[in-house]
């Protein structure tokens, strides 16, 4: 590996030894080779919390090298702690350039979204995954939900997506959005909003998913289809927001809702705080922006 | 192995989700084409079937023929091995010994144990049903009424909600279930609507063959009788074939055509349900027979 700094001495490079990597890789692997399917593998413990994001940092650091350029986002945004953190560590471990711009980034870990600016070929993008399997809260048994994977056996999915409905008019479901990968195996895209949903479809990055405390890695190669599951007269449909982002006034992008005092104020913000800085850079201006905005 | 369920074709295509499914198979066999069903050939025949619990024996050494349309009993106390048989010829319980063979919608004779698990299992929730004694069993008992009746539906392939739910109504209706409980868990439901809705959930893929393990196991005098003649009104209307096991000899006089005594794993006795409660000549039948408490 690369020459360590002295003070560095006793971690290896991106903190995991060379056969746990090796190991880690070949996982990811046959989960591109079988996009979708979950691949089991040897988690190891991280010196952060299960649920943390263990899983993705084990898939970043098994595929980092010294010329990457890592961001980090959680929940879309690059200044929460979770990200904060998880970029100070790969720049302590690895030694690697740090970014938060979307575009120079040839490797993202993510936190529960997907960048609102389109991933290009050669980039990738790394799920912290907390629950991997789509079945298991129909169907709570391992052995089970493997086999129903194996056997394409996939009614229960479409009986969770009716329940929805018959409760509530339409499918509820708003987050690990289930989709069918390639035409076969019914994956969960890990909690993002379905609004990023569509993003994954015939993706130019790879995307890699990492569950650490489930021990499973799975995989969608680049340009490879990625349907949601909906049923003829309810078709997918995205979360639309009647208002634009209050800073940057962008359209069409996910918000977050932000309560602002104990009367009911409130104002709607990008998710993605990269994206929302460079349009406000650029001169774009919401309703709430204050003068001399684009901090 | 079967990866594809739409490759196996002798079944006809139960998308469209409608009632029109429970049509007789008879029609739908001709319909389609197929070779005319041979109503002198058995639809499921066992030969030689044992089961053996390490030294223990389940049932040894029974074979049994169901032809279309006839409604089979087996009969004998607790422990007789009715179940154990039931399991062995449903494929739920792979037999230490013996072979079960099905003709299939198009005709073909196959061995259950030497088919893939994948046309084992599509067999199951397209061509046969399974009642269970306790219906929480045979159930989802978190999800509603109407996603238990279509679960089936979906699994085949079903996609249009309001053509499933229309189906579901339909179905719950036919068992007798008020419609406006369609998006009630079956938890709120009697032991009886519990067993009805069992009941539809089966039937909805228009099956050919039914296994009942004491339908009306559990359930009060009143309920049993409102049950048993619906079964009886179903199983005429449908013409299917149904191997029922229960230990109460009325229900096996009043919904069977043949009937199959079993004592310590092995069959005594069989014939003609009237000839068997009538003139019973095993010496064990006779003691069955005459232990029925007279009112």
């Amino acid at each position: 590996m690369t020459t360590q700094p002295a003070e560095l001495a006793t971690y290896n490079f991106a903190y995991l030894d060379e056969q746990t990597k090796r190991m880690i890789r070949r996982a990811i692997l046959k989960a591109i080779a079988i996009p979708g399917y979950q691949v089991p593998f040897a988690s190891r413990e991280m010196p952060m919390p299960y649920g943390w994001g263990t899983g993705g940092v084990q898939v970043t650091a098994s595929i980092i090298g010294p010329d990457d350029t890592l961001k980090v986002i959680d929940q879309g945004a690059d200044d929460t702690t979770n990200a904060v953190s998880i970029r100070a560590f790969f720049a302590k471990v690895a030694e690697v350039n740090t970014t938060t711009s979307t575009a120079d980034a040839t490797i993202i870990q993510t936190r529960h979204r997907i960048p609102e600016e389109k991933l290009v070929e050669g980039q990738i993008l790394v799920y912290q995954v907390p629950i991997p399997e789509p079945l298991r809260f129909l169907e709570p048994r391992e052995t089970e939900t493997r086999k129903m994977h194996a056997l394409e056996d996939y009614g229960l999915m479409h009986v969770k997506l009716y329940e929805d409905i018959a409760r509530n008019g339409h499918i509820a479901t708003t987050y690990a959005y289930p989709v069918k990968i390639k035409g076969r195996y019914v994956m969960d895209p890990s909690p993002t909003p379905k609004f990023d949903n569509p993003k994954m479809d015939q993706s130019e990055a790879l995307q890699l998913f990492g569950a650490g405390r489930e021990k499973r890695i799975y995989a969608v190669p680049p340009y490879t289809s990625v349907v949601s599951l909906d049923f003829e007269d309810f078709p997918f449909e995205v979360n639309r927001f009647d208002q634009p982002c209050a800073l940057c006034g962008a359209e069409g992008v996910y918000l977050d809702e932000v309560v602002l005092d104990d009367r009911g104020g409130r104002m709607f913000a990008c998710s993605d705080t990269d994206h929302c800085e460079k349009r406000r850079a650029a001169g774009h201006k919401g309703s709430m922006a204050s003068e001399g905005a684009a901090t | 192995m079967m990866t594809q369920s739409d490759s196996v074709s002798p079944y006809p295509e139960p998308a469209n989700g409608r009632g029109e499914n429970a049509n007789p198979p008879l029609q739908q066999a001709q319909g389609k084409g197929l070779p005319a069903f041979d109503e002198d050939k058995p639809l499921l025949s066992a030969s030689g079937v044992s089961k053996f619990y390490g030294s223990r024996i389940g049932c040894e050494d029974v074979s049994i023929d169901i032809w279309p349309g006839e409604v089979l009993a087996v009969v004998g106390e607790s422990g007789s091995g009715k179940t154990t048989l039931l399991n062995c010829i449903s494929t739920r319980l792979m037999p230490t010994t013996g072979t079960v063979t099905y003709r299939m919608r198009d005709g073909h004779i196959r061995d259950l144990y030497r088919m893939g698990e994948a046309e084992r299992r599509f067999l199951m929730r397209t061509d046969w049903g399974f009642v269970h004694q306790n219906p929480a069993d045979g159930l989802r008992m978190t999800v509603s009424a109407g996603a238990n009746v279509g679960e089936r539906l979906m699994a085949t392939g079903a996609r249009h909600y309001g053509d499933i739910r229309a189906t579901a109504g339909d179905w719950l209706g036919r068992v007798e279930i008020a419609e406006d409980r369609i998006d009630d868990q079956p938890r709120a439901f009697s032991g009886g609507m519990r067993q009805r809705l069992q009941i539809a959930r089966n039937l909805v893929t228009g099956p050919r063959l039914v296994f009942m393990d004491e339908p009306t196991g559990g359930l009060d005098v009143s309920v049993q009788a409102r049950l048993l003649d619906l079964l009886r009104g179903l199983v005429t209307d449908l013409g299917l074939a149904v191997v029922v096991v229960t230990h109460d000899l009325a229900v096996a006089r009043l919904l069977s055509h043949r009937m199959v005594v079993m004592k310590d794993g092995r069959v005594i006795e069989t014939g003609l349900t009237d000839r068997v409660l009538d003139d019973p000549r095993a010496p064990y039948t006779q003691l069955l027979v005459s232990s029925i408490l007279q009112a």
